[in-house]
């Protein structure tokens, strides 16, 4: 099946909303098909898009005030009781500062408590270093019974949140501050350990995740003027890894980078490149944050900045395929 | 089960130390002067106070209990194989390789524990959150939630998020423990990091507040009929023990926290016991 993109998805006129504002409809929803779903804030209710649920379900929400530990140990209590806790703080604070009680509450006890991390990415912008969260994906994918979710867009982060509610599992869901472009349709699918082809090509594999997904798409674009016929593949899932579309894609082209907007290191690039490391051993280009911290800045500017947009990522991409060659099967 | 007298209560706090004894001996490993020092609070909850069914762990209407300072669960292990949870034979594999008896609680491993823990500070979140669901989300005032915190886990700040939480929220159905045996593994709990005064603290935190000596089964089990009595706030028991409980050369010495009896010291060990108060238990009641 083709993947239903947004036709608009190339265009200036690109519709743009916060992912974060489709994980608040999305667990209104959630509330509304299942009345065991509760949700838990950290003082951040409207930041983090939970206050659409909180209207809806006073009842099932629960003020935790700044206290990110008793975030997630009150949630994996309320779990054993049944329900089905979502947690959200910034993630930097949840689950940048309470992973040990993620660890041993919700993984290890197998229950299953959603860590909902928002303004995570160096497109928080202003804030700073300290509040643009770029080692989440690395913490919580290292974690045995933990899924890992990095939405692309506003409509998949509604449709995961949907999912993550029937999941039964301890899970992590990251989410973006800034508007962030579009590029799926409501039609498009979305399932928890699948990835998605989103435009075919032979001479290289664009793997991204979260918000970087858009980008690659501009980036492909642009390389196709160059006579460069990309292969763009969305990863919403890290953990479980869609093994077997990346592993395809890889065959296909014998080139694969990887983009997230997050530390380079110990991520979703790292998770791609011991999947194939064992299976298919190739050069991956990992383009993520190289072990530094963000800084403040306007979101675009920190995105140019640290070379994540279409066209910054071109000359990378572009770098790449000239110094590696692809891959043959033997 | 049909309750028992305070003497056979007793009698059950002892067979549950001997027990203690015999699987940390055989384990070769593991913390002994805590577990000794809960054994009578833990006999009240599991042969009085509590709601439960052993043969039916999940059973919906059951109260739940959390232990916080997972580094203490041999003596749950215990209490829960006197119980009838499980058969007494299986106490021996503590901390080996394949068991459902891990050093420290593991949910998933055993039916009958409702949390896994063992870094300390987070047993009381949980109780506060299960607690929470049965009163404001399913509306059922009949079940209680029961957890046991050690004294030198309160240096923890995630306990004071969960204190606030359960005062704000008059969790009334939460039902707390804490171990005051004043020793924690660098030393005295006031010598490491003071915790007086401990019961102005909680009542500051909106928490009713009880304290009893934790070796006294009437006042242990008077003391939760008042806390679940009391309808506009969460009660905290402050339970004074002395570690190592019953067994002479263990008691109010530290250095027991979280080493093992060898067998020499596990034959005294038990032979206290056996002759505790001068008076004869029932034989062949350990393992």
């Amino acid at each position: 099946m083709t993947y239903p993109l947004n036709p608009l998805v190339y265009s200036k006129e690109v519709e743009v909303e916060p992912i974060r504002a489709g994980f608040g409809r999305g667990l209104k929803i959630a509330g509304e098909h299942n009345e065991n779903v509760v949700a838990l804030c950290a003082d951040l209710t409207e930041s983090t898009q939970m206050h659409l649920f909180k209207e809806a379900f006073p009842k099932r929400f629960i003020e935790i005030g700044i206290a990110e530990q008793n975030l997630v140990t009150v949630a994996s209590g309320l779990a054993r009781a049944g329900k089905i806790p979502f947690t959200s703080s910034y993630a930097a604070f949840s689950p940048g500062r309470n992973w040990e009680q993620i660890r041993t509450t919700a993984t290890l006890n197998n229950q299953p408590v959603k860590v909902v991390g928002s303004h995570a990415g160096v497109s928080v912008g202003p804030d700073g270093a300290t509040h643009q969260m770029l080692e989440d994906i690395a913490i919580m994918r290292v974690l045995p019974n933990m899924v890992v979710i990095a939405p692309g867009d506003s409509l998949e982060a509604e449709k995961a949140t949907l999912a993550l509610a029937e999941n039964g599992k301890p899970s992590y869901l990251r989410l973006a501050r800034e508007k962030t472009p579009i590029f799926s349709t409501k039609e498009s699918p979305f399932e928890i350990g699948k990835a998605y082809v989103l435009k075919e090509g032979e001479d290289v594999t664009l793997l991204g995740t979260g918000t970087m997904t858009y980008h690659l798409l501009n980036a492909a674009k642009l390389l196709e003027e160059k006579g460069v016929n990309a292969e763009v593949v969305h990863v919403p899932t890290i953990k479980p890894l869609d093994e077997k579309t990346i592993l395809a894609s890889a065959r296909k082209t014998g080139r694969v980078v990887t983009a997230e907007e997050a530390q380079a290191a110990g991520g979703f690039g790292s998770a791609v490149t011991e999947f194939l490391s064992t299976v298919l051993p190739m050069p991956v280009k990992r383009i993520g944050i190289e072990d530094r911290f963000g800084e403040s800045g306007a979101p675009n500017e920190l995105m140019e900045y640290f070379g994540l947009t279409g066209e910054k990522l071109v000359p990378q991409i572009e770098a790449f395929i000239e110094e590696m060659p692809r891959y043959h099967q033997a | 089960m049909g309750k028992l007298t305070v003497t056979q209560l007793k009698q059950k706090a002892n067979d549950i130390r001997r027990d203690i004894i015999t699987m940390l001996e055989a384990a070769g490993s593991g913390h002994s002067a805590g577990p000794l020092g809960l054994a009578d609070i833990f006999a009240a909850l599991y042969f009085d106070v509590m709601n439960i069914r052993p043969e039916e762990p999940e059973w919906a209407d059951r109260d739940v209990f959390f232990l916080s300072n997972g580094h203490c669960v041999p003596v749950q292990y215990a209490t829960m194989a006197e119980a009838g949870y499980f058969d007494k034979e299986e106490l021996k594999t503590l901390r080996k390789f394949g068991s459902r008896l891990q050093g420290h609680p593991e949910r998933e491993k055993l039916p009958g524990l409702e949390n896994t823990s063992g870094p300390l500070g987070s047993g009381l979140s949980q109780a506060s959150g299960y607690a929470y669901s049965l009163q404001y989300l399913d509306e059922n005032p009949h079940r209680f939630v029961y957890v046991i915190m050690g004294d030198g886990e309160l240096d923890e700040g995630n306990i004071w998020e969960a204190a606030m939480f359960a005062g704000k929220n008059k969790l009334s159905q939460l039902i707390a423990f804490v171990d005051r045996n004043n020793i924690q593994i660098d030393g005295t709990t006031e010598d490491v990091m003071p915790l007086e005064d401990l019961k102005g603290k909680w009542e500051s935190f909106g928490w009713h507040v009880l304290e009893i000596d934790g070796h006294n089964i009437e006042s242990i089990i008077d003391a939760t009929s008042q806390a679940r009595a009391i309808t506009n706030r969460p009660t905290v028991i402050i339970a004074h023990t002395i570690p190592g409980k019953g067994v002479d050369f263990m008691e109010y010495n530290y250095k027991w926290h979280g080493i093992p009896p060898n067998a020499e010291q596990a034959k005294e060990a038990l032979e206290d016991l056996r002759t505790l108060g001068g008076k004869i238990t029932h034989e062949g009641a350990g393992v």
